[in-house]
């Protein structure tokens, strides 16, 4: 197999890599937005799941453990934005933003014991048979479970959506709360249902990254991730496989940035850093426009109050 | 028994008074909790901050000197805030403020401090203008989701002051230090009398009274409040949003800029990396406790300036880590956001009302 071949296919399994974690942030932020509900919290919900993460795995020596701890870290983190947005009906941007600078205080103080520490990761399990198939293979079958758990959940995600009964209710509760209300709907269960479960979800993608990717605890390792993952939405159009593609993408772009900067280049490493905070602009102005009005939830952002009408 | 909502026709007159203070108690009753949790005595932690925040005269100069910079970008987020545009960008358009100003000050030598200065602060208030305008331009003619974009403008403004500082702008007799040389004594902001205080605050108080004339005495103040309040009126009697968000952007980034400014001619006297502990995203508190008015934002500036120097007083004495004031911050945040609806809803419970929509509650939240 020539160079040029074998670097292309360990990037796209880098950007495979470095994408899964934002995979699970997408789709957890596409559940609640696809209930109504706008959650910025996301990079502290991911930060809070990546230490929680961490820890449990460490403290118990089995990183299942982390996953589970992850999920609860996430969903709880989700829950107080759920309480402030759902029941006490207050603005939603501000609550997110007030729920990040939060978590990454709270990740401060506990995880402060953490830093520099080994943990107990999922380590790189290559799938028999599936791995040994020419270029796919290296791709997408040698990498850790959270990485194939991944794969299961997007079309489980998109499946869920599109295609269940549960999955209309939850669009159409994001769509028209006042119509799924008078239907029989639960709103303000429903969207509380989607915030613990999009707020697990999201607290797994950071653990992705303290259990696999990183395999450490690194004050505010998430990076502007979470950010990151709310603007990929808006490019997905509220779609878990579009999800999917564009995390991908940007975790290609990581890659990319990264080889080059280990390429030891001219590029200074800070403007190679600054490229996938340019790379979510120039996506998000893509995507904005007449496509977002059209795919995004029409109650987005919204707090419901029965009787109350537009 | 049924507990229902609804919107009260006027909020209720003490709201803007006994929310802050009902929030702040019950956040430090909360963060007492978790500072037990994180093998702290939370009362010796309280004294040890408030001591350090407010204890002595030193100890307000400290406030005062972090307060300034919150006051700044304060003022700017809660313009932008005043529109519904969601600016989280004060943090990068301080810092481009800060490298602006520092471009003056180690390029051009002025004998005269106010000239300097002078140049200093218009740089400063450029360059976070531009750096807040851009993405208003993307918001106005693309609608593009600006939470998003300031935020990762912040991200690129920090990477830039350390390229900076790294690179091409490194003080060459620093070592391996990474910063810029000292500014010449021009163009340091000069302290208050005999305190510790720079002259930023006075700058800042200076814009506050600019800020509430602009946006309380002047028609166009006016149109901006209107818009923020309900934009279909403001498009129907004529008034041009594009051109607004663009403009009203360009402010709330300049007053984050001059933050910039204030910062390295008062403080570091040099461009360094992390010259702001997240002052840009503590603004976004300062400005909601404040409920966005320019006068108010003075005073939520210092205590929330005296949180942070708290905070320090905290790793310091008590070996705690810095983000101990970021918890704070967060759940002041969450009682205030919370409380709202005691005073913007009446809280029904009986009775079968809730299911009508009464008068007041046509227009939404």
């Amino acid at each position: 197999m020539d160079a040029n071949l074998l670097l292309t296919l360990s990037i796209l399994a880098a950007a495979v890599r470095a994408g899964t974690c934002i995979v699970y942030a997408v789709i957890g932020e596409i559940l609640m937005e696809r209930s109504g509900i706008l959650n910025l919290g996301l990079e502290g919900i991911m930060l809070s799941g990546a230490l929680a993460g961490f820890t449990a795995a460490k403290m118990t020596g089995n990183p299942w453990n982390g996953v589970l701890a992850a999920l609860c870290a996430g969903a709880l983190m989700s829950l107080i934005h759920g309480v402030l947005c759902i029941s006490l009906k207050a603005g939603q941007v501000v609550s997110g933003l007030a729920l990040t600078i939060f978590a990454g205080g709270v990740c401060g103080v506990f995880g402060k014991k953490m830093v520099g520490q080994p943990g107990s990761p999922f380590h790189n399990w290559n799938i028999p048979v599936l791995s040994d198939i020419p270029w796919i293979g290296q791709v997408f079958f040698r990498h850790d479970i959270l990485v194939y758990l991944s794969y299961l959940l997007i079309p489980l995600a998109w499946y869920f959506l599109f295609r269940t009964r549960a999955g209309l209710n939850l669009r159409s509760v994001g769509e028209n709360p006042q119509a799924a209300e008078s239907l029989g709907l639960s709103v303000n269960k429903i969207r509380y249902l989607y915030i613990l479960v999009g707020g697990a979800l999201a607290g797994l993608g950071g653990a992705h990254l303290s259990l696999a990717y990183n395999n450490q605890w690194i004050d505010n390792m998430t990076a502007g991730r979470g950010w990151i993952a709310i603007a990929l939405v808006i490019f997905a159009g509220w779609n878990p496989l579009k999800a999917a593609l564009v995390s991908y993408l940007f975790g290609g772009i990581d890659a990319v940035q990264f080889r080059i900067q280990a390429s030891g280049t001219q590029i200074p490493a800070e403007i190679l850093l600054m490229m996938p905070y340019i790379f979510t602009i120039i996506v998000l102005i893509i995507a904005s426009g007449k496509g977002e009005k059209q795919s995004a939830p029409a109650a987005l952002g919204i707090p419901f109050i029965p009787g109350e009408r537009k | 028994m049924k507990i229902s909502i609804e919107k009260r026709v006027e909020p209720s007159p003490l709201t803007p008074y006994l929310s802050p203070l009902v929030s702040l108690a019950l956040a430090l009753i909360v963060c007492a909790v978790i500072f037990k949790a994180a093998g702290a005595n939370p009362f010796k932690a309280y004294r040890e901050m408030f001591m350090g925040a407010f204890g002595s005269d030193f100890a307000i100069e400290a406030t005062l000197i972090k307060a300034t910079p919150l006051i700044l970008c304060g003022l700017g987020v809660a313009a932008a805030f005043r529109m519904q545009l969601w600016n989280i960008g004060a943090e990068g358009q301080l810092y481009v403020g800060a490298i602006a100003a520092s471009w003056v000050a180690l390029n051009y030598g002025f004998n005269q401090p106010l000239i300097s200065l002078g140049l200093m602060f218009l740089a400063a208030a450029l360059a976070g203008g531009i750096w807040g305008m851009i993405p208003g331009i993307l918001k106005a003619f693309r609608g593009s989701n600006e939470v998003i974009t300031t935020l990762m403008m912040n991200y690129i403004a920090i990477f830039l002051t350390s390229y900076l500082v790294y690179g091409p702008w490194k003080d060459p007799t620093g070592y391996s230090v990474p910063m810029t040389a000292l500014f010449n004594r021009n163009s340091w902001l000069p302290k208050i009398f005999d305190t510790s205080v720079h002259g930023g605050i006075i700058i800042a108080l200076i814009l506050v009274v600019l800020s509430w004339i602009l946006f309380y005495k002047t028609r166009w103040g006016y149109e901006i409040r209107v818009s923020g309040a309900n934009e279909k009126a403001a498009a129907y009697s004529g008034m041009n949003a594009a051109k607004n968000i663009i403009l009203v952007m360009f402010f709330s980034g300049a007053l984050a800029g001059i933050a910039g400014m204030s910062e390295t001619a008062g403080i570091q006297h040099r461009l360094q990396q992390g010259l702001s502990p997240g002052y840009g995203y503590t603004a976004i508190i300062v400005a909601w406790l404040a409920r966005l008015h320019p006068a108010a934002v003075v005073v939520s500036a210092i205590l929330f300036g005296g949180l942070l120097v708290g905070g320090d007083q905290l790793q310091i004495s008590m070996s705690m880590p810095v983000s101990v004031s970021n918890i704070l911050q967060g759940l002041i945040l969450f009682f205030v956001l919370g409380g709202e609806i005691l005073f913007s809803y009446k809280i029904k419970i009986g009775g079968k009302s809730g299911h009508q929509p009464c008068p007041a509650a046509k227009e939404n939240a």
